[in-house]
């Protein structure tokens, strides 16, 4: 039988934090821009863009990512579109991102008085406008905080993708529990390397909102 | 290849979503009793003059809140036997889901906790109240009522978690799902019913810890 030195098993397991990590970015990125897109859809005057854009919310924070991964990993294929777990888990956890970063933006939105809306709508500015020069630019600054938090929820994310087959580092640990027989050591080590990437995060959001606090 | 939709292959197996169901509002129920029991212990633990307890309460809940749920469910289940813990499949994912919102609620509730007003501390100790008695009487209500909210979402959020049990055999709703598709080899109509009856559970664990929140906190409020 193969031993496992303790060296082998955490280096195994940091060269699948790589996919951990850049599965993260993907999704925070993609997950953004979507997100934003979201957000206008949101606040948009238009009630039917309103709804459309609150129903998404409510059915990405109201069903389990477990579920959503499921539906895109084996949905997608039915509309004919060929699917790896790679793919599945970029596409589901993108669309869960961008559901909660725009109901987080949101909310900083209408911190924004309503005497700004009004004020930049006197000087004929359109949605479009008021959103890029007058909300967005005041918006962002209490924004960062709750979104450098969130980001500690989609690395936490990435750990679900295992379960359809994504070979990161909870998966990784698995595999390497199977052969070892060690899970107390091996998910003890899974665990403390989630604990390294997220918990820089959480510290700099906390940072971040006390530095906001100071500001006003 | 056109792909037709069958969805009334998955009648025969209402007795498994039923059961599926019914798992997952029971870990639910569990998890959030005993969880929130937790978090108020937690926070009185983190708000209290104890040092060493302060340093300890506060080291489980960033670990816990900078760690994914699945890690620490596998680690309960798979882990601690190693150390002589051995426990069945539904315990782990109780005990799994306590500590989770364990963490949670405690960072919550302590939130509220640092918003009670300190002159109301110092009535309560001019009236020649004890230390616990201030906590229940004047500190916790208050800030029950004020978190309420926030820790709705966050059940909301630990019972939609609970989805992953089902990699440790736990036999909740996302576990019925996996035993129908490997059934009738049908997982897109499976998995897309599965999903409606988490959303409608969502839905109702929300409308129900809003009345209860309501009930519980607002009667109060109005008469003060």
């Amino acid at each position: 039988m193969l031993e496992f030195s303790l060296w082998d098993i955490l280096s195994n397991l940091l060269l699948a934090a790589r996919w951990t990590v850049a599965l993260s970015v993907i999704a925070f990125v993609a997950g953004g821009v979507a997100g934003l897109l979201v957000l206008f859809a949101r606040v948009a005057p238009v009630p039917p863009l309103q709804g459309a854009a609150k129903l998404y919310i409510e059915l990405f924070q109201g069903t389990p990512l477990l579920m959503q991964l499921f539906i895109a990993f084996f949905a997608l294929p039915l509309a004919g579109i060929e699917t790896s777990p790679w793919t599945s888990a970029a596409v589901a956890l993108t669309l869960f991102t961008s559901a909660y970063l725009a109901e987080i933006w949101r909310g900083c939105v209408e911190a924004v008085p309503k005497g700004q809306w009004e004020a930049s709508s006197s000087l004929a500015m359109n949605f479009g406008e008021q959103m890029r020069w007058v909300v967005l630019p005041q918006a962002l600054r209490i924004a960062v905080p709750p979104t450098v938090g969130f980001s500690v929820q989609v690395v936490k994310g990435t750990a679900v993708t295992s379960i359809i087959g994504f070979a990161e580092v909870t998966k990784v640990g698995t595999a390497i529990t199977n052969a070892t027989f060690q899970p107390f050591l091996v998910y003890g080590l899974v665990g403390l390397i989630y604990f390294a990437l997220c918990y820089p995060l959480s510290l700099s959001a906390k940072a971040l909102e006390r530095k906001l606090h100071a500001a006003r | 290849m056109a792909y037709t939709f069958d969805f009334s292959s998955l009648w025969d197996y209402a007795p498994v979503l039923v059961h599926g169901v019914a798992t997952t509002v029971g870990l639910t129920v569990a998890g959030t009793v005993l969880g929130v029991g937790i978090g108020i212990a937690g926070a009185a633990a983190r708000s209290s003059g104890n040092r060493p307890l302060r340093i300890a309460v506060g080291a489980y809940v960033e670990l816990i809140r900078n760690t994914p749920f699945l890690v620490q469910l596998f680690f309960i289940f798979f882990g601690l036997p190693s150390l002589g813990i051995r426990m069945p499949e539904w315990a782990a994912a109780i005990l799994a889901m306590v500590i989770n919102l364990g963490a949670y609620s405690t960072e919550i509730i302590r939130a509220g906790i640092d918003a009670t007003p300190k002159g109301q501390v110092e009535a309560g100790a001019s009236l020649g109240m004890t230390g616990p008695q201030i906590f229940r009487y004047i500190i916790l209500g208050p800030a029950m009522g004020k978190i309420w909210p926030a820790l709705s979402s966050q059940i909301v959020i630990v019972m939609l978690g609970s989805s992953v049990c089902s990699q440790i055999a736990t036999e909740e709703l996302s576990f019925a799902a996996n035993f129908i598709q490997s059934r009738n080899f049908r997982p897109f109509e499976a998995y897309f019913l599965a999903t409606a009856l988490y959303l409608a559970l969502a839905v109702g664990v929300r409308w129900l810890l809003a009345r209860m929140g309501h009930r519980m906190f607002m009667k109060g409020a109005a008469r003060a």
